[in-house]
């Protein structure tokens, strides 16, 4: 039985394609059969950030202008052969994809795949009508500052209404300021956009480091943002993972720093 | 004496996320009371209901509207009486 999840923010820029990337290489580590849609039609990365820009033929855009099915266009991960990305067009916009080509598209993939995440773009248009139309459920991606928490409660104001249930990943998180009292915490999040948190996620410089080479910092093992999309992508399969407190950087550590060690 | 100091040069005592989390709690308030006119209307009706068993009201002269100013948010409901039922006095 396949599973179909929106990864949507409305802000740009907090981690919607970051967060798809390794949602989908996690649950193909786990042995999930896999395909991430890229819906940012214009403006596409996740096939950067998967390592797989080189490999592109077909897109989405050639699959609805039918001159070729969804099984053409799918590129294969190579180290992950359980994984496919169906990328979108980088010269098309989003009006070359209706909610309703998306929704026939989505219906004809769900018998091969155990897992579908659609990539959403930024926005309220129609950009997200149509990566949000074929979803059973949604993951809202935010950050603790106050733009990003305020777009979210819209996007989940918009879902509520279509009846979709709702995660909620918190990204970027950065300890030493919620400490401090100069970032919102968890506590503040949960009592303004009461949706159930499945991610935390530590701000973490191996994120670019990720990006720049192509391999999702899930797969990394010392990677603290990795550590907890581990986390989610468990939760997301159902599994019941507490969430580890975050570790600060104290004396010890910063003295590692000062010697280079 | 900190804080009085504070007060004295006209920093808040408040920290960072404090301040955010007020904010958006207004802001989020101002930003969902933008609701539909089908909502408005069953909000309406489901007031009407209530009213009803107490007094008689003239429906079609019945206001409601959600209205906003600097800091606050407030429904706003005028409900023309017509006469008041006379069991709510032998509850």
């Amino acid at each position: 039985m396949s599973e179909v999840i929106v990864i949507t923010s409305g802000k740009g820029g907090v981690g919607k394609t970051t967060t798809t990337a390794n949602l989908g290489v996690g649950l193909a580590m786990r042995g999930k059969k896999v395909a991430l849609v890229d819906t940012d039609t214009g403006l596409r990365n996740l096939d950067l950030l998967l390592g797989l820009e080189r490999r592109i033929v077909y897109t989405l855009v050639d699959v609805v202008q039918k001159r070729v099915n969804y099984g053409q266009a799918l590129v294969r991960h190579k180290k992950y052969t359980n994984l496919f990305l169906l990328p979108t067009s980088q010269v098309a916009d989003k009006t070359a994809i209706e909610p309703h080509d998306m929704l026939s598209i989505i219906d004809a993939m769900r018998s091969e795949f155990d897992y579908i995440l659609v990539d959403c773009p930024a926005g309220i248009e129609q950009g997200f009508q149509t990566a949000v139309i074929g979803a059973d459920k949604a993951i809202v991606v935010t950050m603790p500052e106050i733009a990003a928490v305020r777009d979210a409660d819209k996007i989940i104001g918009k879902l509520q209404s279509e009846d979709k249930p709702i995660r909620l990943v918190v990204n970027r998180i950065r300890p030493e300021m919620v400490k401090d009292g100069t970032m919102l915490d968890m506590t503040s999040i949960d009592d303004i956009l009461s949706v159930e948190c499945i991610g935390q996620i530590p701000d973490d410089k191996k994120v670019v480091d990720s990006a720049n080479r192509g391999i999702p910092v899930v797969e990394w093992k010392d990677s603290p943002a990795g550590s907890a999309y581990r986390d989610v992508v468990g939760r997301v399969l159902g599994e019941d993972i507490p969430f580890k407190p975050f570790e600060t950087e104290g004396f010890f550590a910063r003295l590692k720093h000062v010697f280079g060690h | 004496m900190l804080d009085a100091l504070k007060k004295l040069f006209g920093s808040s005592s408040y920290k960072s996320s404090e301040v955010a989390h007020q904010r958006l709690k207004f802001v989020l308030l101002n930003d969902r009371a933008n609701i539909s006119p089908e909502i408005m209307e069953n909000i309406k009706n489901d007031i009407i209901k209530v009213i009803s068993h107490y007094m008689e009201i003239d429906k079609n002269l019945m206001e409601i509207s959600l209205e906003n100013d600097a800091d606050s948010v407030a429904l706003v409901a005028n409900i023309p009486v017509s006469s008041m039922k006379h069991h709510i006095h032998k509850r």
